[in-house]
């Protein structure tokens, strides 16, 4: 058989669109485009509760699944920040924390809140839900492997919580897990706690990596007819980049972790070099803890962008639906994401300026980390751009993503403090570098995850959230989380080191008093206001209003198919058939203010489309 | 309209805040004045550039909210407008780089003339060395740390002999005169850093790492450890006490050395035996 493309045959195999007679000449609209060789194959379909529900291949299911474990862990986390503040405003009230407790909070905070609600929350659950439906294909490529990583990911987040009950307590090593101390005693949970840390970040390796090679290759492989990669959706090109980071930087976790493992367990000394304690010296000898560091930052600095890059994807998209305009600049937008995903393993040094590694090494990461907010900051002026002249709503969705502009960039500002090395001196292990990353990869990205749960919650459950109630949520989430983090970052420019149990009492320390008990109380509020959301989503569910088909009159391929939420296999008989980019709105000439990515050029002939 | 408000209040409450914290840097008293003027210019770059884009923000929510009648511009790109944009950033980013690097450049090399302090840090506590009248600190080794030699100094090492232990967490420094910090940790990672003197390293167990600055304000200081270090981390204080040079002297003249230490232990020894023979 030879390589030779044949027209009539493979058309007639995938799909039923008129052919208007002769060999080679097909549907004028997309003649650029080959349909598929082979035919589709059967998807395979739940027969009980437990297929449906609990083991299901589903990518949707998969996606919520992912999604509630995630809500799951990220309370946790939000409670251990409750009792992190409580100690820190009112330690008076905090007599039960000793400092080891508080330690044990602060690191499961960490680690619950980057790796287990961030990272799962955006690639396991947007990324599930959203991939195949915004490429126009019918599942993940490999559902059972995708059912599997759900699964892995839940053991992960099974052995995490167990660390709370076993003798010694979680980890409480910081969720830097810096060598020595990490395993020593004199850190709390040095035995016990941190062995079932790097399990469960070893399973969470492994489940991801299942899940991570399905989102890529679908990605890759399984888009629809016309769905080139510059017609994505910007919301898959984000968490495409950062499923690519996240495959190239787990592994450097993975071994880290697993090196780590080998030194507490087996007195292997890959980090750990001579030490005296309690006047006797260990058996360890030769090891380097800055090993350690470099590692775990080459894994952690694309960490960051792997929960930054979905968040801009998707509030690229969010931006552009509600403020009826086409994002400005796509192509620029599609290549600084990819050129940001690029740079990110070149920067991980930025965290390690004070670390004791050479010193000449700061001038190379400070230029790289410099570097990278370019093409960060270009997509800050696109996001404002796609505003300018657009026709705004000024609804629930939009004011995250509001939010999300005025938090990223006061985070990313804060960022290119930290990242100009003699600059990061005074600042490093202080309060300055807490309030930056909470604003830019906590608070920043959380704004994006609220704006997609409202934007997308009709097409999952096929009901409106209550917008009053939204509102609500938005407003006291995001005034309460400003004025958490604007002001710490005074703290930091004082000097007050961050991983302090109690505040220092030297005369300029004292002044932060009023400052801590301020922060904690916006905390405890910030807090309790996700509740509103919970409680939106439950009488919603109950009582709300059914929402219509493309309520937000939207032009991706999710909100196109045959029912609302839709059926497993996505999209009924025929697949979607793609003729332009996502951002089709408001064009001179058109009916709606909308043109879906499948109405055809000849369906509306008389509009003036720059772009397709 | 609400939201353009609230968004502009937070705006003109982050610029007054600024501008009236009473929380903000304590008084420098060492020569790294450049790192905070750095600090002011980022400010200045950085800040206008999100008051900025937040008041165009806040100028777009006002001026194109949701009308049915009207509809958004279609202009998917505008390549002079993005070139624009991507060269004035690009300037603007040179121009915070290029004070932090000529900064760290100077940070990274220590004047000839300072005199060398060796912290050794452990959990949870700090101590000091310093070169007796050689000028050189002896080498030191953690295995040979013991009760009459808390530095673990080697005992083969001749330029040891002469070195000045201070075992107290609180160090006397001379004012005007640069002091090269070299780090030592017997079991994890410490920092030790003095918020006035804006410097800061970490100690790194297995290596020497170093740091320096010039104190210029005679006074008391409180050293805090900066890097996380196990469950003490938060009570781990120590204390610099900068003076002129004419008190220093005096200060130093009554400290210890390394001889005078290990001729008390030998003595403490043989004293000790007697009294086990009697």
């Amino acid at each position: 058989m030879s390589d030779e493309y044949d027209n009539n045959k493979s058309y007639q195999a995938q799909s039923s669109e008129v052919l208007d007679g002769s060999a080679g000449s097909i549907n004028p609209d997309m003649d650029y485009v080959r349909p598929a060789e082979i035919p589709e194959q059967d998807l395979y379909h739940a027969h009980s509760f437990i297929e449906k529900w609990i083991f299901c291949q589903d990518a949707k299911v998969i996606g919520v699944q992912y999604f509630l474990t995630a809500v799951f862990t990220g309370i946790v986390g939000l409670i251990l920040s409750w009792l992190m503040r409580l100690q820190l405003g009112f330690p008076e009230l905090a007599g039960f924390m000793t400092a080891e407790h508080y330690y044990q909070f602060v690191t499961m905070h960490g680690m619950i809140m980057v790796v287990y609600f961030l990272t799962a929350l955006f690639l396991g659950g947007f990324g599930n839900y959203l991939i195949p439906l915004m490429v126009g294909a019918r599942d993940m490529v490999f559902p059972y492997v995708n059912m599997l990583s759900f699964w892995m990911f839940f053991v992960a987040v099974a052995v995490l919580m167990a660390s709370f009950f076993v003798p010694g307590g979680p980890t409480g090593a910081g969720w830097t897990l810096y060598p020595p101390q990490t395993i020593l005693e004199g850190t709390p949970g040095s035995g016990t706690g941190i062995l079932l840390m790097l399990i469960s970040l070893s399973l969470f390796v492994i489940g991801f990596t299942m899940g991570g090679l399905n989102y890529m290759i679908t990605i890759l492989q399984a888009r629809t007819r016309g769905m080139t990669l510059m017609r994505m959706p910007l919301t898959v090109w984000g968490i495409f980049t950062a499923t690519v980071l996240a495959m190239l930087a787990f592994p450097a976790l993975l071994v880290s972790a697993i090196m780590m493992t080998l030194d507490k367990v087996l007195q292997t000394s890959f980090f750990m070099p001579t030490i005296l304690k309690a006047g006797e010296v260990l058996e360890y000898g030769g090891g380097s803890p800055i090993l350690f560091q470099h590692l775990f930052w080459f894994f952690g600095h694309p960490e960051v962008y792997i929960v930054a890059l979905p968040a801009f994807g998707i509030v690229s998209d969010l931006i552009s639906v509600h403020a009826r305009k086409n994002i400005f600049g796509y192509r620029m937008m599609v290549w600084a994401i990819v050129g940001i995903g690029g740079l990110s393993f070149f920067v991980w040094a930025h965290h390690m300026y004070v670390s004791g590694m050479n010193p000449w090494f700061g001038f190379f990461f400070a230029t790289t980390t410099l570097i990278i907010a370019v093409p960060t900051a270009m997509k800050v002026y696109n996001w404002i751009l796609t505003l300018w002249r657009g026709n705004i709503r000024i609804n629930t969705v939009m004011l995250w993503c509001l939010g999300f502009i005025v938090t990223f960039v006061n985070g990313g500002i804060t960022g290119i403090f930290l990242g100009n090395v003699s600059v990061d001196v005074p600042l490093s292990d202080t309060y300055f570098v807490v309030a930056h990353f909470h604003m830019v990869m906590g608070i920043a990205p959380l704004m994006v995850i609220m704006g997609a749960v409202y934007h997308w919650f009709p097409l999952v459950a096929g009901k409106m959230l209550s917008e009053t109630l939204g509102k609500w949520h938005f407003w006291i989430t995001f005034l309460g989380a400003y004025s958490i983090y604007f002001p710490m970052h005074y703290l930091g420019f004082i000097g007050v080191p961050r991983r302090y149990f109690e505040m220092y009492d030297s005369p300029y320390m004292t002044s932060t008093v009023g400052m801590n008990e301020f922060i904690s109380v916006a905390a405890f509020i910030v807090g309790a206001a996700q509740f509103i959301l919970v409680f939106n989503i439950i009488k919603t569910l109950k009582t709300g209003k059914k929402a219509e088909q493309n309520p937000w009159k939207a032009n991706s391929l999710e909100w196109y198919t045959s029912t609302v939420p839709p059926e497993h296999g996505n999209f009924g008989e025929r697949l979607p058939v793609v003729h332009r980019w996502p951002y089709d709105f408001s064009v001179p000439g058109a009916k709606d203010d909308f043109i879906p990515q499948t109405t055809a050029p000849s369906e509306v002939a008389n509009t003036e489309v720059e772009k397709t | 309209m609400h939201a353009g408000i609230i968004f502009l209040l937070v705006i003109v409450g982050s610029i007054l805040f600024h501008i009236f914290t009473p929380w903000y840097w304590t008084d420098i008293a060492s020569n790294w004045g450049g790192m905070d003027s750095t600090i002011t210019l980022t400010f200045w770059v950085g800040g206008g550039v999100f008051v900025a884009v937040c008041l165009f923000m806040v100028y777009c929510i006002f001026r194109y909210s949701h009308k049915e009648d009207r509809r958004a511009e279609y202009k998917p790109e505008d390549k002079k407008l993005e070139k624009i944009l991507t060269w004035a950033t690009t300037l603007g980013v040179c121009a915070l780089l290029a004070p932090g690097l000529i900064i760290w450049n100077q940070y990274v090399n220590v004047p000839k003339n300072a005199i060398e302090v060796d912290v050794m840090a452990w959990q949870w506590g700090w101590q000091y060395r310093l070169p007796g009248a050689d000028g050189k600190l002896g080498t030191t080794q953690v295995r040979n740390i013991a009760d009459n030699n808390p530095f673990g100094i080697n005992p083969d090492d001749p330029f040891g002999k002469d070195d000045i232990m201070i075992e107290s967490d609180v160090i006397n420094l001379e004012n005007n005169r640069p002091v090269k910090i070299l780090l030592r940790s017997v079991d994890v990672l410490h920092n030790w850093y003095v918020p006035q003197f804006r410097s800061k390293m970490d100690a790194v167990p297995g290596t020497v790492t170093f740091y320096w600055f010039e104190p210029n304000k005679v006074g008391e200081y409180e050293v805090l450890c900066a890097e996380y270090c196990g469950v003490g981390h938060y009570a781990m204080r120590g204390g610099v006490e900068v003076q002129d040079k004419a008190d220093y002297e005096v200060w130093l003249s009554e400290q210890e050395t390394f001889q005078q230490l290990s001729a008390r232990y030998e003595k403490l020894n043989v004293d000790g035996n007697k009294l086990v023979k009697k």
